[in-house]
């Protein structure tokens, strides 16, 4: 029954956040790919605690087995989000909401020892949570105030034999992506409102400082209680774009979590893997058939396709390993699959965009799995379509490589089938339609020998006009790959030394030491 | 905004200094670093430290002169060397001392610096 307290047990009124957090849970973890493999296993993921009825955490922590461990945590995770959003979204103040559930959670800690854990737990701290909002309000008499009188009304209805709280949380992600919010502030929101994750957690992984990122979030919130942020979900017409930065909160907690379990060590989450929760729920929560779940499916492909990797980034004694290198035989065939259905069900609703692109991108990636061969010219001509929606430096400088490495004499034509299932799906993506043939083919394909695909591509980097390539890592990465490709070691060390110095992982320095110590060679 | 970025290390990061093996690597990371962070113009100065052992640490107490051999606090960090750089944000600050391989090996402490132009 511990297992459940893990977010009670960390209330704290102070400093660091009011959110009540996973970290306090027993430190460990099992390998992350086979959580997010059970996530698949269960795509809406959220199954146990639709009804209340079952909690699969309760059964879990007697069981006290891993994956019981790990059901556990997804279930409370689930209800945290779920029980905060429906505080939230009655009572418009999420900052009220959190210090009330909280306090919900430290009063459970306290009482479920002594009378064993109710039947409906979910529903029991709801009530409880409930009254010290109520409670709060009376304290600052405002008895008059319209949202109080809502709670006491709806009140009657659930009690703890009436465990069936409805599923608010989509309107909570709607609220923290609010164009009102800015945006570098949504996705730490959404991880402490929807996720429950403490304020100095969210700070570890954005590389931001604890009291800084405690503040910020208390503004943000202060700003959307003051403002009067409506909870709620948006016109059809408003659809695609707001669920669009949703995406894009969810995609930047994935970027931080990338690696960064291992470069802050302890002290923040693995926020990969609560991205990728993130984007299953968003899918789960959005009708399938709106065009806006295009995108939802395309970002949930790509998280899977990214994470599927995971086992093989690292080596013998944590050597970094980059991905042309990769053993595929460690890659998750699973999780890839499930990666390519959701790209598949992505293109069927023929709304194509930035992440179904990126995807693709991963996609044809993971086809190296079944082909032995990396379709770089499909993945050149995906890079075009990715830059005409979302010109990112990112995409400039994946364009590069994958125009040089397409005449380097390790590319192979895409055809529609040949790389599996993988490269049609890439083609659907590709072309807008389900049915395509092979991927529309760049303008740098054909023809190209390999040094004068070197030359193009060392010639895109060039023109990336962009004063962040002075601390873009992966900028000087891929120069000093291509520079060394033409046999400029002097000028590919320079660009490798300043990679280096921009590098945080130590393993990721050490590969690229080693690249550099084969320059000399 | 002005920052210093302080590197403390521990013994055995400044061991690796003389070392045949890892000397280079050792090397290699921070010419890399220091590099990377001339090339933003951003640095206002900044130097690396001999080791502790070759410190001497001076007090005045009850009007008594004190000289002692080696660092004035018996740590396991010491302090290996510094950077003030003139930064937009503490955010920004901080991503320079994760870059830093002082980070991985030891500590990166990220300090405002002091407005003293009223003192001059």
């Amino acid at each position: 029954m511990g297992l459940w307290f893990r977010r009670g047990a960390a209330h704290a009124g102070g400093g660091g956040g009011r959110a009540v957090s996973v970290a306090t849970m027993p430190a460990r973890r099992e390998p992350a790919s086979q959580s997010v493999a059970d996530v698949n296993a269960d795509p809406a993921g959220l199954a146990a605690t639709d009804t209340g009825a079952d909690p699969a955490w309760r059964a879990a922590a007697e069981a006290g087995a891993d994956h019981a461990w790990r059901a556990a945590e997804a279930a409370a995770r689930d209800s945290y989000g779920r029980l905060l959003a429906y505080l939230a979204y009655r009572w418009r103040d999420i900052a009220a909401a959190e210090d009330a559930l909280a306090e919900a959670f430290a009063a459970a800690l306290n009482t479920w020892p002594k009378t064993g854990v109710p039947d409906a737990p979910d529903a029991w701290l709801m009530t409880a949570a409930r009254r010290n909002l109520l409670q709060m309000a009376r304290h600052r008499k405002v008895e008059s105030d319209p949202a109080i009188t809502l709670l006491l009304g709806e009140g009657e209805g659930l009690t703890e034999e009436a465990p069936v709280i409805p599923d608010e949380r989509l309107k909570l992600l709607f609220v923290c992506a609010h164009p009102a919010i800015a945006p570098e502030l949504r996705t730490a929101l959404m991880l402490q409102t929807v996720l429950g994750l403490q304020a100095r957690q969210i700070a570890a992984a954005f590389l931001v400082a604890p009291s800084a990122m405690a503040q910020r979030l208390v503004r943000a919130k202060g700003k959307i209680r003051d403002a009067g942020l409506r909870f709620e979900e948006p016109e059809a017409r408003d659809l695609p774009e707001r669920v669009g930065a949703v995406l894009e909160a969810i995609y930047a907690a994935y970027g931080l979590g990338w690696d960064g379990a291992s470069v802050i060590g302890g002290t923040a989450p693995d926020l990969a893997q609560e991205a990728l929760y993130l984007a299953q729920l968003l899918r789960h929560l959005l009708p399938s058939d709106a065009p806006a779940s295009a995108e939802a499916a395309g970002l949930a492909a790509l998280l899977l396709f990214c994470e599927s990797r995971k086992a093989a980034r690292y080596g013998a004694e944590g050597a970094f390993v980059p991905l042309h290198e990769q053993d595929t035989a460690l890659w998750d065939q699973r999780m890839m699959g499930a990666a390519n259905q959701a790209l598949w069900q992505a293109a069927q609703l023929g709304s194509p965009g930035r992440f179904q692109l990126e995807a693709a991108i991963q996609s044809a990636h993971c086809a190296r799995a079944a082909t032995g061969h990396v379709p770089w010219d499909g993945i050149a001509a995906l890079y075009g379509e990715l830059i005409k929606l979302a010109p990112t430096i990112g995409a400039l400088v994946g364009q590069a490589v994958a125009v040089a490495e397409a005449g380097s004499g390790r590319a192979e034509e895409m055809q529609p089938g040949s790389g599996g299932t993988g490269s049609r799906v890439t083609a659907a993506v590709a072309t807008g339609q389900a049915d395509a043939g092979p991927a529309a083919s760049g303008p740098f394909d054909a023809g190209l020998d390999a040094a004068s695909s070197v030359d193009a591509g060392l010639g895109l980097l060039e023109r990336i006009a962009d004063a962040a390539i002075a601390s873009y890592q992966p900028y000087w990465v891929a120069k000093a790959y291509l520079l060394a490709k033409r046999g400029e070691a002097a000028a590919a060390r320079e660009c490798y030394m300043r990679a280096i110095g921009l590098t945080v992982l130590p393993a990721q320095k050490a590969y690229l030491l080693r690249q550099v110590a084969a320059l000399a060679a | 905004m002005q920052y210093m970025l302080t590197f403390f290390h521990p013994a055995s990061e400044f061991e690796k200094r003389q070392d045949p093996v890892q000397g280079p690597a050792y090397w290699n990371v921070w010419k890399a670093y220091v590099g990377a962070l001339y090339e933003t113009g951003k640095v206002v100065s900044g130097a690396g430290l001999m080791p502790p052992h070759t410190g001497t640490s001076v007090r005045i107490r009850n009007g008594k002169q004190h000289v002692q051999d080696g660092p004035y606090a018996d740590t396991k960090e010491h302090l290996a060397g510094y950077f003030v750089i003139d930064v937009p944000s503490l955010d920004v600050a901080l991503e320079w001392a994760a870059r830093s391989p002082s980070s991985a090996a030891g500590t990166t402490e990220v300090r405002p610096v002091m407005d003293t132009s009223n003192m001059k």
